[in-house]
């Protein structure tokens, strides 16, 4: 082979014409991939960047402490006051009391499927939560409102409600992140905690939970970011109001995402042109002013979701 | 404290495939004892019977008796928990926990069972078990360091340390050294020279030349051809079994015909 190659050199290309013949096609293709990439990047960067920018113009302004810390308890009409406080605390209180009923189940679901479940029932387990992901949010009020309507007689209408609609929702999607997390967790670890004679409950416990901490972490964090701005279900069970409301267990709340429907539904105010304590866009800058807050804490919530996983990622060595 | 190990009749299933057939063995205490033979012939198989670490795949069960001092592992009443507690395991790759230090690894097998130890009785278990190990020299002042900084040798040496800190009375590995460069080879071969004073040992592995180098005595298994059950061939003193086998495939495997 080498000796008929020696002897007749023309007979293949050189080495030199091999490594810097011009490859047009493959180049042309590669930029032109590179800018269709870049452009989708761009594209999709467009919308975020519009909200954001659309969001902070028009909520700015109304934006100020005072807006932070009173409610809309006695405002009416064009007047320059009311704020957001009773809607910020049932947003919190809400969604912390769904994320305590979420995070149990969904999270033990997760460890059923990857540490324990087999055949049948572990399959129908995942479909349900295939399915249940898919499920209208406003399906998923008035099936709360249905559950609470058993026991406490129709129009029932308090936090506890929205808080059952809400991890109607976020169950599925903290089951489905976890289980990637768990599943992530090498079985090597399982085997070493094992034949280390560790039970496995404690393994469980020990060795994948607190491997797989930090992305659990994370995908609680997104399923509350993916319920935190549901309206409908909670407009269904959690009403409208213009107090505070610090009871879960009676009366109706106010969320920040069903405030923004509200005030914004209101539109415009009919102001005297006498009167000169009255803004005729006060509904509008109101809702602007209330989303913007709940944007800011969703940013908050991924921050320290960030934060979280980063201080439970096992340390890299070197 | 070391045991040995009476092995009577042992088959191993996955589900419907019988993985290992008919095996009988005398494991030595204070000794080391190779298992060698070509890849899918049911030595690693049948080293994880040894302390029922094979169950943790599901479908996996077996036929037969494994004895040590007496009490037969497979009897309903053994707890599979305590059997680990007492039969440790090193596995081919180094697999220190990711999330704790080394002085942690080495503590694993106590914090993980939710044992309570005073805080100068863990220091004394961190530093006999890496002075056993062979590490203690190389890692004693970062301890506190996560156990994924070390080189692949020392996390194998580190990961034998957290199995001798239970205090087994056997030691099963599988192709410790397997990942390893030569030099951090001959460190582990030389601890296994040590550990065989304390502990019963029982290896598996591909390196011949290892088996002859660390093991007194020799086993050789083989397949006669895939979806077949491994067999033992035959097993002896490892300078008889590679100077002067009795059977031709042990002599064919050995030097090199085949696998």
């Amino acid at each position: 082979m080498t000796a008929t190659t020696t002897s007749r050199p023309d007979a293949r290309p050189s080495t030199r014409d091999l490594l810097t013949r011009p490859d047009t096609r493959r180049r042309v293709v590669d930029r032109l991939m590179a800018v269709v990439v870049t452009s989708a990047f761009l594209i999709a960067l467009v919308p975020l960047v519009s909200v954001i920018w659309t969001v902070l113009g028009n909520g700015i302004e109304r934006l100020s402490p005072y807006f932070l810390v009173v409610s809309m308890r006695g405002v009416f009409g064009g007047m320059d006051a009311g704020g957001i406080y009773h809607a910020i605390v049932g947003t919190l209180m809400v969604t912390g009391f769904a994320t305590l009923i979420s995070v149990p189940v969904g999270l033990l679901t997760a460890i059923y499927l990857v540490e324990y479940g087999r055949g049948r029932l572990a399959r129908a387990v995942t479909f349900f939560v295939d399915v249940m992901t898919g499920i209208p949010s406003i399906v998923a009020g008035l099936f709360a409102y249905a559950l609470f309507a058993i026991f406490f007689g129709p129009g029932v209408r308090f936090g506890v409600v929205g808080a059952v609609a809400l991890s109607v929702l976020m169950t599925p999607v903290v089951v489905r992140s976890s289980e990637e997390m768990l599943r992530l967790v090498p079985n090597e670890l399982r085997e070493a905690a094992y034949a280390l004679g560790v039970p496995k409950w404690l393994t469980i416990v020990k060795v994948v939970l607190r491997t797989a901490v930090g992305g659990i972490v994370t995908g609680v964090m997104l399923a509350i970011a993916r319920v935190i701005g549901e309206t409908a279900p909670l407009l269904i069970t959690l009403g409208v109001i213009d107090s505070i409301n610090y009871n879960l267990f009676e009366g109706r709340m106010m969320t920040l995402p069903v405030y923004v429907f509200r005030q914004y539904s209101q539109g415009l105010v009919p102001c005297a042109p006498e009167a000169a304590d009255c803004i005729a866009t006060i509904n509008y800058d109101r809702a602007w002013a209330a989303a913007l807050v709940l944007i800011a804490i969703v940013m908050l919530l991924n921050l320290g979701a960030r934060l979280v996983a980063r201080y439970f990622t096992p340390a890299r060595g070197h | 404290m070391a045991q040995r190990i009476d092995v009577k009749d042992l088959d191993v299933y996955y589900g419907t495939f019988h993985a290992v057939a008919d095996v009988s063995m005398m494991i030595e205490a204070r000794s080391v004892t190779a298992l060698i033979g070509p890849s899918g012939c049911g030595k690693s198989t049948f080293l994880r019977t040894l302390n029922r670490m094979h169950e943790v795949i599901p479908g996996a069960r077996v036929d037969g008796t494994v004895t040590v001092d007496g009490v037969d592992l497979y009897d309903p009443a053994v707890d599979p928990v305590a059997v680990r507690r007492q039969i440790g395991m090193v596995f081919q790759r180094p697999n220190p926990f990711p999330t704790m230090s080394i002085a942690e690894n080495v503590l694993a097998g106590v914090r993980l069972n939710n044992r309570r130890i005073s805080k100068s009785d863990a220091a004394d278990l961190v530093e006999t078990s890496l002075r056993g190990a062979n590490l203690w020299k190389e890692v004693k002042d970062r301890l506190d360091r996560p156990g994924s900084s070390l080189s692949g040798g020392q996390q194998q040496r580190l990961c034998i340390a957290r199995a001798i800190a239970v205090k087994p009375q056997i030691l099963l590995m599988d192709e410790p050294a397997s990942a390893l460069d030569p030099i951090s080879t001959l460190a582990i071969e030389d601890l296994i020279a040590e550990l065989k004073n304390d502990y019963t040992i029982v290896i598996v592995t591909h390196n011949m030349q290892q088996a002859a180098r660390v093991s007194d005595r020799t086993a050789f298994f083989n397949v006669a051809g895939t979806g077949e059950p491994g067999r033992l061939i035959e097993m002896d003193d490892t300078r008889t079994m590679f100077s002067t086998p009795s059977v031709q495939a042990t002599e064919d495997y050995i030097s090199g015909r085949f696998g």
